[in-house]
């Protein structure tokens, strides 16, 4: 049942939602405790932006990613290479896709927050960075946990995006999703209810999780 | 409150039925399942075969795996356009198609082709220039088109090199996508679908490179009844079909 062509899909899939996990908390973080904080005007278009992929069919945003990364395009010309039918562009949809279901839960974390420690800290003369990495992430850690495994369980199920710029190539960009969709289309159902069946129980588990780091954080809390 | 938001709400909904166009009450008389490589061919057939006999039908496009997974599993289709012999077949001894109703109604011509006009040269040497980055084919297991080019870069030798710069389409069209933005610059589409792009370059491939690409019709158990769709099948057969068949790149068998 478990081939080494299923292992290796199971395995780039996997490394794909840990990748693109890594870089949207890198990015995610400071975006969400913007737009948290900041009295910017344009804040609220950048978090209608932010929010895009949570009703855009991933074809659309795989649509465009095609022509963006297109070998024609300015973006492509930037940073030299193509990136379709790439892993590192499956990253970039990935992150694209995934924005939301990180950004959210971080950002109601640091509203969540309010001011009082902030000014708590400034008080006793923390600086800015200081007191955002002793005060601000420790207090937002929930949130935090929540966007990372809603972004990492997003990743391992997106299928839209990853058809539109994968080119199902194994190794690269045949990740999980497609897999499935191969198995069911050439009949092979035997090994498509082995993955379909583990990412049900994956789903089962992630949201498990997150009910688990809520209640935990809640009964911490007075 | 809650009333008033009731009423507003059945309001809406009242409003927006009222602003829908008027549909006659006979629907879709024939809902037909078409490969992927006869999208366009099909839509000028149906208005065709629409125009002469008032009947009406609607198409669902897609790979033909995908197409009959969906049969399999009691589509409503009244009639399957594949682009190979193998399914249909299988869908006749399986009961879900007409047993006797199985025609073949287009032989498929493949073709290497590029957005590039100057990629091709009329030749298929262009498959064994190390600088190619991606050739973009249908998926094999479940696409017609992707198996016979996989046999014809058999045939020429050219497979083993190629293989780690293959990239798959779901169908057809997908992969004529791949090579019209230019992501892939060369790949194996059907004639059909480059037919009125000339601002490409091509190769036709020969056709005893891979096995032909019979394209067979049969007619669906939900359909056995349905007039509209014994008609489609019909006219598919007819000299005016014909030669908008072949008019689009096809063979005839």
């Amino acid at each position: 049942m478990f081939d080494a062509a299923l292992i290796e899909t199971i395995l780039l899939t996997l490394q794909l939602a840990v990748v693109t996990t890594f870089v949207l908390l890198i990015l995610g973080i400071p975006l969400a405790w913007w737009l948290a904080r900041s009295k910017a005007r344009g804040k609220e278009i950048v978090a209608v932006l932010v929010a895009l992929p949570i009703v855009l069919p991933p074809t659309v945003l795989g649509f465009y990613l095609l022509i963006a990364m297109g070998p024609n395009s300015p973006i492509t010309a930037l940073i030299g290479r193509s990136l379709p039918f790439t892993f590192e562009g499956l990253v970039v949809g990935s992150v694209l896709y995934s924005m939301p279901f990180v950004v959210n839960p971080i950002r109601t974390a640091f509203e969540a927050m309010g001011e009082r420690h902030w000014e708590a800290a400034a008080t006793l003369r923390a600086r800015p960075l200081d007191a955002f990495i002793n005060v601000a992430l420790p207090l937002a850690l929930p949130g935090i946990l929540t966007g990372a495994i809603l972004g990492f369980a997003h990743t391992m199920g997106e299928f839209g995006v990853v058809l539109m710029i994968g080119g199902s190539i194994p190794g690269e960009t045949r990740v999980l999703s497609i897999a499935i969709f191969d198995f069911v289309e050439t009949l092979e159902w035997g090994k498509a209810h082995v993955l379909a069946g583990a990412m049900l129980v994956l789903s089962f588990a992630v949201i498990l999780a997150m009910r688990m780091v809520e209640t935990r954080f809640k009964s911490e809390r007075p | 409150m809650t009333h008033t938001l009731l009423r507003f709400c059945f309001g809406l909904v009242v409003a927006t039925l009222a602003c829908l166009p008027v549909t006659t009450v006979r629907a879709a008389d024939a809902t037909i399942a078409v490969a992927a490589n006869f999208t366009s061919a099909a839509k000028e057939l149906g208005s065709a075969f629409e125009e002469s006999t008032g009947h009406h039908v609607e198409f669902s496009f897609g790979s033909t795996g995908q197409l009959f997974t969906q049969i399999a599993h009691g589509a409503p289709f009244d009639a399957f356009l594949a682009a190979d012999e193998a399914r249909p077949e299988r869908a006749e001894t399986e009961g879900l198609g007409v047993a006797g109703t199985r025609f073949t109604y287009a032989i498929g011509v493949l073709v290497l082709w590029s957005a590039d006009p100057d990629r091709i040269d009329g030749t298929p040497a262009v498959l064994s220039d190390p600088t190619l980055r991606h050739v973009a084919i249908a998926n094999p297991a479940t696409a017609p088109y992707g198996a016979a080019a996989v046999e014809t870069m058999k045939a020429l030798g050219v497979l083993e090199a190629l293989e780690p710069r293959l990239v798959e389409g779901k169908n057809v069209s997908q992969t004529y996508q791949f090579v019209f933005t230019g992501n892939a610059q060369v790949g194996f589409v059907a004639a059909s679908q480059v037919k009125d792009n000339d601002t490409g370059s091509s190769w036709t491939v020969p056709d005893d490179m891979y096995r032909p690409l019979r394209q067979d019709a049969v007619l669906l158990a939900h359909g056995s009844e349905n007039e509209a769709a014994k008609a489609f099948l019909e006219f598919l057969k007819g000299p005016e079909a014909v030669k908008v068949i072949e008019g689009f790149g096809y063979k005839m068998p």
